[in-house]
């Protein structure tokens, strides 16, 4: 038992420890778990829940569209389906939650395939903005079958999530941690790695054995799939599913997290719902201008950290090692895996890194010529 | 009732036109989706409401106002916030939303939330195909397809216009060959915002004024541009006449057709696409950069 301990504790130091980007995250999560246990104060709780399932709906767009670069401009169509779905078999059926979520789940999976078989056909900015259209059609639909639907008011009085607001707090919780986890973990596998390869060129991995359109429907059935978790445990934590669950602001809003907090990392779309929706909340103590600072604030941010904030941070606290590429933390003198030396003006400077991606910008053309 | 369909149908083609070409341009030259375009467009609309209603200006002094603050507005924006940001594509795309945000919100901060109206520029109607059309529809239309052969004869027949299709075409070459693509961006999101300005000018008489009234014509935008091939002008003209076509038709012969009409020209859309993935006129931008 101690020696299992003592393991634990030396790989906690070796993996969690050493880095200060992880370190914080990690301290951070804890804090998350811990902290309602101590102040249970149901707004703090309400808004740390909803923080939760926004920052799975926020990894889910930053996996189809950070990972696979099918940037959807449409990802509400996910959550509004799930949240639906989940919404009509509750009442109309009874089903308890347990039921009704992992069917408002799969329901995304299939609105993934019905959204990506057509977009298989579509490249760039193309496939963007058809993707915007679809939540907007089915938004019209909602709007047509009123009876079914609820129309503008939705459907509502859902079964709570929980009987009390702290157990409501930590399913919203479990899931969430579990979820972006699990996004995280896809993304490091082989599979994230093929993603990867489709995002930087798709004909070369085409041209690799790579069956290009199987895995981008892959790609649109698992964020679906996360994206309908969220729309699931929102509707009954709101125990609402209304037409605004489908608008294009759900859209934007899950595009803004992930780009302010950093696109293709997963993390950094969960920091940045960390930062950004609290942040909303608490600009309520000035409600005429909190809109205004909420944009004005992302834009500023975006226009002095182009490659979102958890990035920029994890730049500064930590540097990559020239030789072998690990991590290391900024106050080490030389890199913990091979021992160079790190202080050697090696780094990456913002200017080589615009340089890099005009050089890539060039060769793409001349192949393309 | 044919020719309901008609005026309603030229009325709402020559507007989306308007907008779709600015949009379409920017895109074309400056390679940026850019978000806040109609967002352009209410502001416009609101200028035109302060100078004629709050500061008693003739209207004319207020459609010159606007367009000339927004042209400044854009080139503002665009020089200081997305031309240092343009190798981040996904950034200079939330950006423009944030513009368009902030625009909202100033907007509802000064004028509030309430639906607000300008006088229409001239009065009286008259009587075509059996359909009262009034005078400012008539307007509208020859102002639209004015300044949309204003802007065809600057691409076509001037130096600027030859620079802006150089750029469009391959900037990088167009760089080399000494035309500034930084400077051919940002006077280009000048005309479109002009565009937009006009459009909002012409517009306002028309429709409620509301700090919202950018939301849905921009998914309208979006579809008629890809719809019509991004950066093309024939495709954006042909793409706003074919939505506003079925838009109107839609309203027309569905009962409650009015909440389908969006869903209805997207689908229109999405079935273009499948047919043809580069829309009408687009050319495959993808190969060439």
């Amino acid at each position: 038992m101690r020696r299992y301990l003592a393991y634990l504790w030396r790989e906690f130091r070796g993996e969690i420890l050493v880095l200060p980007g992880r370190t914080i995250l990690f301290s951070a999560t804890a804090i998350l778990l811990i902290l309602p246990l101590l102040y249970p104060h149901p707004y703090l709780l309400r808004i740390l829940a909803l923080t939760f399932i926004f920052a799975i709906f926020a990894a889910s767009w930053d996996l189809l569209s950070g990972f696979v670069g099918q940037l959807n401009l449409g990802h509400a169509i996910f959550f509004g389906v799930a949240a639906y779905a989940s919404a009509i078999l509750n009442l109309r059926l009874g089903l308890p939650i347990i039921i009704t979520i992992p069917v408002g789940a799969v329901a995304a999976v299939v609105a993934g395939l019905v959204v990506g078989i057509p977009c298989l056909r579509l490249k760039g900015q193309y496939l963007s903005l058809a993707t915007l259209a679809f939540p907007v059609i089915l938004m019209g639909l909602v709007f047509m079958f009123t009876e079914f639907t609820g129309g503008e008011l939705g459907v509502s009085g859902l079964t709570r999530l929980a009987p009390t607001r702290l157990h409501e707090y930590y399913i919203s919780a479990f899931v969430g941690v579990l979820s972006i986890l699990a996004i995280w973990k896809i993304t490091d596998s082989k599979l994230g790695l093929v993603l990867h390869a489709i995002r930087e060129d798709e004909v070369a991995a085409r041209a690799s054995g790579i069956n290009t359109s199987q895995y981008k429907l892959i790609a649109f059935c698992l964020s679906g799939l996360f994206a309908g978790i969220a729309g699931g445990l929102y509707a009954h934590f709101m125990r609402i599913a209304g037409p605004q669950s489908l608008s294009m602001l759900t859209s934007f809003q899950a595009i803004i997290w992930t780009i302010f907090g950093g696109i293709a990392t997963i993390y950094g779309a969960v920091v940045g719902v960390f930062v950004l929706f609290p942040m909303l909340e608490v600009l309520r103590v000035a409600p005429e201008i909190r809109l205004l600072l909420y944009a004005a604030i992302i834009v500023l941010v975006l226009r002095f950290m182009p490659e979102g904030l958890a990035p920029w941070v994890v730049d500064r606290l930590e540097r990559e090692c020239p030789r072998c590429k690990e991590h290391n933390a900024f106050t080490r003198r030389e890199c913990r895996v091979c021992g160079t030396p790190l202080r050697v003006p090696l780094q990456k400077t913002p200017v080589s890194g615009e340089h890099m991606s005009g050089g890539e910008g060039l060769s793409a053309s001349q192949e393309g010529g | 009732m044919l020719g309901n369909l008609l005026v309603s149908t030229l009325m709402s083609a020559s507007v989306y036109a308007m907008l779709a070409v600015g949009f379409s341009l920017t895109f074309g030259v400056a390679r940026i989706i850019n978000l806040a375009h109609t967002a352009f467009y209410m502001v416009a609309s609101y200028i035109i409401f302060t100078a004629t209603m709050k500061m008693g200006l003739p209207l004319y002094v207020g459609v010159v106002a606007a367009v000339s603050l927004v042209v400044l507005l854009a080139m503002v924006t665009y020089k200081v916030l997305v031309d240092p940001m343009r190798e981040h594509e996904t950034t200079v795309l939330i950006l423009t939303i944030g513009v368009a945000l902030v625009l909202q919100e100033l907007m509802f901060l000064w004028f509030g939330g309430y639906f607000r109206s300008v006088p229409t520029a001239v009065e009286g109607f008259t009587t075509l195909l059996g359909v009262r059309v009034s005078y400012q529809y008539v307007l509208t239309i020859c102002v639209l397809i004015v300044t949309l052969a204003l802007v065809w004869l600057l691409l076509m027949k001037t130096r600027l216009g030859l620079a802006i299709r150089a750029t469009a075409q391959d900037r990088e070459i167009a760089n080399v060959m000494g035309m500034s693509d930084s400077r051919t961006a940002t006077i280009t999101v000048g005309i479109a915002a002009a565009l937009a300005a006009i459009a909002g000018a012409i517009v306002a008489p028309l429709f409620i004024i509301e700090p919202r009234i950018w939301l849905s014509p921009l998914t309208v935008v979006l579809a008629i541009s890809v719809l019509g091939g991004l950066g093309s002008l024939k495709g954006s003209i042909l793409g706003a006449v074919i939505i506003a076509l079925s838009e109107n038709l839609v309203v027309f012969l569905v009962p409650q057709g009015a909440f389908f009409k969006g869903a209805f020209s997207l689908l229109i859309m999405i079935v273009v696409l499948l047919i043809r993935p580069e829309g009408l006129y687009g050319v495959a931008f993808e190969e060439e950069r």
